[in-house]
C-alpha cells in the first residue's frame, strides 16, 4: 500500500521527515518497506518558451533555439530534437540541472555555438506516459501553451510527492486506506485525527424510482448500497486526482472511474459504477452464478463460474464477479450519461475462493478477501457523490438504497488490565491503555470493564488481541527484558540427537564431508539406478503441484541424491570426493495417512585409489566409534543398482542396517561419472538399536600373549569372513584376536585358489599361557579349517 | 713408584686432552687402563714394595685410575655432544615445506551453524524435537489458526500431497505436536526441513530449513521473550549486536513480533546488505495464540507461552557471507571445505 503524504495531511497535520515518520510507524506495526519523494532526481528543470528557432550553421540536423525560461534574460540553447520550433512551451533543463540517471547538464559549447542549457524529452525526465496521459511525438516534449513559463516540471507533473511504502499485514485491512493509515499515524504520533464531513447535494429524484436491488444469498452478501448519477460528462479527471492515483500506483482511466478508484484508496472500500442504460429491467440482483455461467470481465477475458460464484446480476445476467471484477458488458462508456455507484461487502472467503478459480486477483479482492466493515459501505459512498460534485461530472440523484444481508454485530470483550500486564510483563496503568483504545476507536466500559473493538477490525477477537494493542502503542521497545522464571528445565539431547553427533564426527574425522539435498527427486531416478519395475522403492509419496516432474515425488531411497551430488563434484573436476547425509527417505502407508520418514545414512565416494575397501572401513570406523558390535557383510549379486561383484548387504544384531558397494558401471554412467563409484545406505533406527550402551572397562592384560601365524590356500571362492568364523571358533577362550594380514592369488598359487595369511593372537587374562595349550587350540583351527573350507596350510 | 704413577697420570691425562674421537679414546684408555696397560703393569710391581708403602701406592693408584676414569668419561659425552651436533646439522630441513594432514571432511555449515543454534539453546534448558516432513494439513494450518481459505495461507505456496496432507512450509506445527504430547513446563527448539513452491534462485529454494522453539508455562510472559531471544541473539552474533522487536502478524502468535538486528555488515549505519535501513530481519515470533493452546489442551488462563521461528540459511549466509542459496544444495566441495 502506497501512502502519498500530501493525502495524510487532509486528515492531520503531520510534520515529520519521511524517516522519522517511517521508523515510528514501523514500531507500531505498520512496516514501511521504503519511502520515495518521487521526482528527486529532477533539479532544476523549468519550463521555458521557445521564443526563436533557427538552424544550426553548421549541422543538418541541430537548431539553435532562444528561449525565456522566467530567469529573466534569454538563454541561448542548441536543441536537436525534429519538433523543435518557435512558440511552445518546453521544459529547460537550466545549466547545473540534475536529470534521472544522474546526468548533470552545464553550459556548453555545440560545433562552435554556446548552449546554455538543455530542452528535455519526457524520457530524458523519466516521466511516464502513464503520468503525461497520452504518448507524445517523437522529440521534446511539449506543453500546453497555456503553462505558466519558469515553473518546476516537477509541480507541473505533481512529481513533488513523498510516497510511502507500507508492508500491511493480513489481518489487517482496514489500513489498506489512506484512512485506516491516518487512524494508525495518528495514534503512533498522539495527533488529531479527523474526516472531514461529506457533504453534497441531490436532486429531488430518488433512486428507488428507477431501480431496485436484491440480495438473495444474505451470507454471502452482507450489504448493498446503490446511489445513482444521472448528467454525467466522461472526461478526465483533474491533475490531482490522477497525481493521487499514480503514486498509489493506479492508472487514471475517466471521472468517473477514478473517483471509485479514488474512494477504494481512501476509504478501503472497493466501488464499482455501472452504465445504467446496460442495467436490463432497471434491476440488481445480488445472487450465486448458475453453474457453468460465462462472464466476460472487464479486461475482455470471458470467464467460467460455478454455483458457488457470486455475482452481480441485473434482470438477465451477471453483470458483475462479485467483489472480484465488473462486467464488460456494463462498464462505463465514454458515452455514459447515468451511472449506478456500487459500494457492497461480500463474504471474504467466497471473494477470495472466486478470485482464485478464476485467476483474478484485483485491488478489489484482494481487500475483500481479508474481510471488510460492512459499515464503510455508505461513508465511502457517499464520498463518491461528494467527489462528483466536486468535479463538476454529473447530477447527485436523491437517495441510497442500502439492502442488507446478515450481519455480526461486535462483541464486548473483557478487559483485565492485570492480566494484560501479566502477559506482557509491563506495568501500564488503565488510564494509558484506554488512550491508546480511545485512539484506535475501540470503545471502553470501565463499569462492566469491557472493550468493544469498532466493526473495522474485526482482528480483535480476545483478550490477546488486545494486549496486542496496548503493547504497539506502549512500545515493544519498553517492554522489559527478563529471563525465564518458573520451573527450571534440564537442556539436553536425546541418545539418538547424540549418536548422530557421534556419527558426524566419527565420519568427519574419516575424511567424508556432509552434504544437503532435496527430498523430492524426479520418479526417473529409479530408471537411472537401474531399480525393477515391480520394486517397492516405486510406491512413492506424490506431490499434486510440483515444481516440475524433477522434484516431483518424494524419495524412497537417498542414493539417486549421492549420485547427483557425487556427478556434480565429478563435473566440477573434483579429483575426488568423500561425502555423507544424513535424511529423510518417504514410504507410504495407508491412504490418507502420513507416511513413514525413516532417516537414512546416506555415504558415497569416488577417486583417488578408493575401492570397496575404503567405504567399508569407513563404516567400520563409525561403527567402532559408535558401539556397534557385531557387524556382518555379506555379498550381494542380485541388486541391479551395484556392481554383481562388490556390494554387501550390511547387518547388526539380526537387522539390516542397509548395503554398501560399487556403483553398477552402467548406472554410474547414466550419472556421467566415468570411475568407480561407491555408495552406501544404512538405517539410523536400526543402527541405534544396536547400540551398546553400557560400555565397561576391561582389565589390561597382565600375562603374555602368544602369537601364531597360519597361512593357507583356499578356494577363491571362499569369503575370508567365513575362514575367520573357523578360526575363532575352533580356538576357544584364550584367542584374543587374529587378523586378516595377507591375501594373495597368482604366480606359485595354482589356479582358482588364493592364499591367505592370518595372525592369532592368544592370551589368558589369570596366567601365561604354555606352548601346549597353544598348540593344541592351533591345531584344532588346522583341522578345522582343513575339514570345513578345505585349506591346506602352506 | 710413586713418580712412575705421577707420570702416567700425566701422559694419560695429556693423551685424553689431545684425544678428539671415540677410538682415541679407546686406545687410551687400553694404553693405561686396559690389562695389558701401563698402569697395571705398574700395579703389577705392587709385591716388591714393603708393607707400609703398599697401602699408600695402592691409594695413589686408584686415586689415578678413577681420575683418569672420570675424564675418559667426560670426554667422551663432550665427544658424543659434538658428533650429536653435527649429526643434527646434517638433519636439517626445510620447515616451510607442506605438512602431511590426514585428510579430514567438514559438516556442512549449515550443520555447523545449526549446532550453535542447538547449543544456545540447551544451554537456557531447551530441548531438541523432531516431528515428521510429510504434515497433516491440521498441524501446519489448522491447529495454528489458519483455517481453509485464510489468507496467510496465500503467502505459503503449499506442496500438496493430498487434501489433508501436505510438505510442511513451517516448522510451527512442532507447536502443536509438542503441545499435545507434553504437559508444560515446555522449552523445546525443533530444527527441521521446511517446502515452499518457490523456484530456485539466489535468495529462494522449495526447500529450505527453519528452527522452531516453543516456551510454555505458568507466567511466561512478552518480557520473556524478548529477554530469551536477545540473549540468543548475543551469543550467536555477539554482546554489541543492537536487537529491535518489531509488531507483525502472524495468526498463531498475539502479540506477534518480528525480531531485527542491527546489520552485521555496516553495523545499522545503512548499506546494500541491509537496503539502507540498518536493520536486517532475523526471525518471527510472538506469544503462543490462545486459541492454539486451546486447540493442544492446554487452558490459557492458566498457562501461557511464547514462539518462535528461525530461518536457518538466513542466519548461516549472513554469518558467512554467503550471497546465494544455491551453494547450500549444490554441495561442491569447494564450498563445503571453506567453513
Amino acid at each position: 500500500m502506497n501512502l502519498p503524504m500530501s493525502w495524510l495531511n487532509d486528515y492531520m497535520d503531520i510534520d515529520v521527515t519521511p524517516k522519522e515518520y517511517s521508523d515510528r510507524l514501523t514500531m507500531t506495526g505498520s512496516k514501511v518497506e521504503g519511502y520515495e519523494n518521487m521526482g528527486d532526481e529532477i533539479q532544476n528543470v523549468v519550463t521555458g518558451k521557445v521564443l526563436t528557432c533557427e538552424p544550426h550553421p553548421d549541422s543538418d540536423h541541430l537548431s539553435v533555439c532562444t528561449v525565456d525560461a522566467g530567469t529573466g534574460e534569454v538563454l541561448q540553447i542548441v536543441c536537436g530534437a525534429p519538433n523543435v520550433k518557435a512558440d511552445i512551451i518546453v521544459p529547460v533543463a537550466l545549466n547545473g540541472a540534475k536529470l534521472p540517471g544522474g546526468f548533470k547538464i552545464k553550459k556548453t559549447k555545440m560545433r562552435g555555438v554556446e548552449s546554455n542549457g538543455m530542452l528535455c524529452s519526457h524520457e530524458e525526465l523519466g516521466i511516464s506516459e502513464d503520468i503525461l496521459g497520452y504518448e507524445p511525438e517523437y522529440g521534446i516534449l511539449i506543453l500546453p501553451d497555456d503553462t505558466e513559463i519558469g515553473k518546476d516540471i516537477r509541480d507541473v507533473y505533481g512529481l513533488n510527492e513523498t510516497v510511502v511504502e507500507f508492508e500491511i499485514t493480513s489481518n489487517r485491512p482496514d489500513c489498506f486506506s489512506i484512512i485506516g493509515l491516518a487512524r494508525e499515524t495518528a495514534a503512533s504520533f498522539n495527533k488529531k485525527f479527523t474526516i472531514p464531513e461529506v457533504k453534497f447535494t441531490e436532486n429531488s429524484e430518488n433512486i428507488a424510482d428507477t431501480i431496485s436491488v436484491e440480495i438473495l444469498d444474505k451470507d454471502k452478501c452482507k450489504r448493498y448500497c446503490a446511489r445513482m448519477v444521472k448528467n454525467v460528462k466522461i472526461g478526465p479527471s483533474p491533475a490531482w486526482m490522477q497525481e493521487r492515483l499514480r503514486a498509489c500506483g493506479v492508472r487514471p482511466i475517466n471521472n468517473i472511474v477514478d473517483i471509485t478508484n479514488y474512494v477504494l484508496l481512501e476509504y478501503g472500500q472497493p466501488m464499482h459504477a455501472f452504465d445504467l442504460r446496460d442495467i436490463e429491467d432497471n434491476k440488481i440482483t445480488v445472487r450465486r452464478a448458475g453453474e457453468g455461467e460465462v462472464i466476460k470481465t472487464l479486461d475482455g477475458q470471458d470467464r467460467k463460474l460455478i454455483a458457488e460464484d457470486l455475482v452481480i446480476a441485473d434482470g438477465k445476467r451477471a453483470v458483475a464477479i462479485a467483489g472480484v471484477m465488473g462486467g464488460f458488458n456494463s462498464e462505463v462508456k465514454d458515452d455514459t450519461t447515468t451511472v449506478v455507484f456500487e459500494s457492497a461487502t461480500f463474504d471474504a472467503a467466497s471473494v477470495r475462493l472466486t478470485a482464485q478459480r478464476v485467476g483474478l486477483r484485483t485491488e478489489a479482492s484482494s481487500r475483500y478477501e481479508k474481510g471488510l466493515d460492512y459499515n464503510n459501505t455508505v461513508p465511502a459512498i457517499e464520498r463518491a457523490c461528494q467527489l462528483v460534485e466536486m468535479l463538476g461530472c454529473g447530477e447527485n440523484v436523491g437517495g441510497m438504497i442500502d439492502a442488507m444481508g446478515n450481519v455480526t454485530d461486535m462483541k464486548p470483550l473483557p478487559f483485565r488490565p492485570d492480566k494484560i500486564n501479566a502477559f506482557l510483563g509491563t506495568d501500564v496503568s488503565t488510564e494509558d491503555m484506554v488512550k491508546i483504545f480511545d485512539a484506535l476507536e475501540i470503545k471502553t466500559d470501565l463499569d462492566n470493564m469491557t472493550v468493544t473493538p469498532p466493526s473495522f477490525r474485526p482482528d480483535l477477537e480476545g483478550e490477546a488481541d488486545i494486549a496486542e494493542e496496548v503493547a504497539r502503542f506502549f512500545g515493544y521497545d519498553k517492554i522489559p527484558v527478563t529471563l525465564l522464571s518458573g520451573e527450571a528445565t534440564c537442556g539436553k539431547k536425546t541418545d539418538r540427537q547424540k549418536m548422530q553427533d557421534d556419527m558426524n564426527e566419527a565420519l568427519t574425522a574419516q575424511g567424508m564431508s556432509e552434504i544437503y539435498t532435496y527430498t523430492f527427486v524426479s520418479p526417473s531416478n529409479f530408471d537411472k539406478l537401474n531399480i525393477p519395475a515391480d520394486s517397492e522403492l516405486r510406491n512413492v509419496v506424490k506431490i499434486t503441484n510440483p515444481l516440475g516432474e524433477d522434484t516431483s515425488v518424494m524419495r524412497t531411497t537417498t542414493i539417486a541424491s549421492m549420485l547427483d551430488i557425487l556427478a556434480r563434484n565429478y563435473n566440477y573436476r573434483n579429483a575426488q570426493a568423500r561425502l555423507f547425509e544424513v535424511g529423510k527417505v518417504f514410504i507410504p502407508t495407508e491412504e490418507g495417512k502420513l507416511p513413514q520418514e525413516p532417516v537414512k545414512l546416506s555415504l558415497g565416494m569416488y577417486g583417488g585409489k578408493t575401492d570397496f575397501y575404503d567405504i567399508k572401513g569407513v563404516c567400520e570406523n563409525m561403527f567402532n566409534r559408535l558401539h556397534v558390535d557385531n557387524v556382518k557383510y555379506e555379498a550381494v549379486t542380485d541388486n541391479p543398482t551395484f556392481h554383481p561383484g562388490r556390494c554387501a548387504k550390511v547387518s547388526a544384531g539380526g537387522k539390516t542396517l542397509g548395503i554398501i558397494g560399487e556403483i553398477h558401471p552402467a548406472v554410474s554412467r547414466k550419472y556421467g561419472i566415468e570411475t568407480p563409484v561407491y555408495v552406501g545406505e544404512l538405517d539410523f533406527e536400526n543402527m541405534f538399536l544396536n547400540i551398546k550402551s553400557d560400555i565397561k572397562f576391561k582389565e589390561l592384560p597382565k600375562y603374555p600373549a602368544v602369537t601364531r601365524d597360519i597361512a593357507m590356500l583356499v578356494d577363491k571362492s571362499v569369503p575370508v569372513a567365513d575362514i575367520e568364523a573357523v578360526i575363532r571358533k575352533a580356538s576357544g577362550k584364550t584367542l584374543e584376536s587374529v587378523e586378516l594380514f595377507d591375501v594373495y592369488e597368482g604366480a606359485q598359487i595354482p589356479e582358482g585358489k588364493k592364499s591367505v595369511a592370518y595372525s592369532a593372537v592368544y592370551r589368558a587374562s589369570d596366567r601365561s599361557l604354555t606352548g601346549e595349550e597353544v598348540q593344541k587350540s592351533f591345531d584344532k583351527v588346522v583341522k578345522n579349517l582343513e575339514a570345513q573350507l578345505g585349506a591346506q596350510l602352506r | 713408584m710413586k713418580e712412575k704413577l705421577e707420570e702416567i697420570k700425566a701422559a694419560a691425562l695429556e693423551a685424553l686432552q689431545k684425544a678428539s674421537e671415540m677410538d682415541a679414546l679407546e686406545e687410551a684408555r687400553i694404553k693405561f687402563l686396559g690389562k695389558k696397560g701401563e698402569l697395571t703393569a705398574v700395579l703389577k710391581g705392587m709385591g716388591k714394595l714393603s708393607a707400609d708403602e703398599r697401602p699408600k701406592i695402592g691409594a695413589l693408584a686408584n686415586e689415578i685410575r678413577s681420575e683418569i676414569e672420570n675424564r675418559i668419561d667426560t670426554k667422551k659425552s663432550e665427544i658424543a655432544a659434538k658428533l650429536e651436533e653435527i649429526k643434527l646439522k646434517a638433519e636439517v630441513i626445510d620447515v616451510t615445506m607442506p605438512g602431511k594432514a590426514q585428510q579430514t571432511g567438514e559438516l556442512h555449515p549449515l550443520t555447523k551453524v545449526m549446532n550453535n543454534i542447538k547449543d544456545t539453546f540447551i544451554g537456557m534448558g531447551f530441548e531438541i524435537a523432531d516431528g515428521p516432513e510429510v504434515e497433516l494439513d491440521y498441524y501446519n494450518f489448522e491447529a495454528l489458526n489458519i483455517p481453509k481459505n485464510h489468507p496467510a495461507r496465500d503467502t505459503q505456496d503449499t506442496f500438496y500431497i493430498s487434501d489433508n496432507i501436505v510438505l510442511r512450509t513451517q516448522t510451527s506445527g512442532m507447536q502443536v505436536r509438542v503441545m499435545e504430547k507434553t504437559k508444560p513446563p515446555i522449552r523445546i527448539i525443533a530444527p527441521g526441513k521446511v517446502y515452499r513452491s518457490d523456484a530456485v534462485d539466489a535468495t529462494h529454494s522449495p526447500v529450505f530449513h527453519q528452527i522452531e522453539g516453543l516456551v510454555v508455562d505458568k507466567g511466561v510472559t512478552m518480557a520473556d521473550l524478548k529477554g530469551t531471544l536477545e540473549m540468543f541473539i548475543h551469543r550467536l552474533y555477539g554482546d554489541e549486536t543492537k536487537v529491535r522487536f518489531r509488531p507483525h502478524h502472524f495468526p498463531f502468535t498475539e502479540p506477534s513480533a518480528e525480531l531485527d538486528i542491527s546489520c552485521f555488515k555496516c553495523g545499522g549505519k545503512g548499506c546494500p546488505m541491509c537496503k539502507g535501513e540498518g536493520w536486517i530481519e532475523i526471525l518471527g515470533c510472538g506469544m503462543v495464540h490462545p486459541k492454539v493452546l486451546a486447540n493442544c489442551g492446554i487452558d490459557p488462563e492458566i498457562y501461557s507461552g511464547f514462539a518462535f521461528g528461525i530461518g536457518l540459511e538466513r542466519i548461516a549466509m549472513g554469518k558467512y557471507d554467503i550471497n546465494d542459496l544455491r551453494l547450500f544444495f549444490e554441495n561442491d566441495l569447494r564450498f563445503l571445505g571453506q567453513f
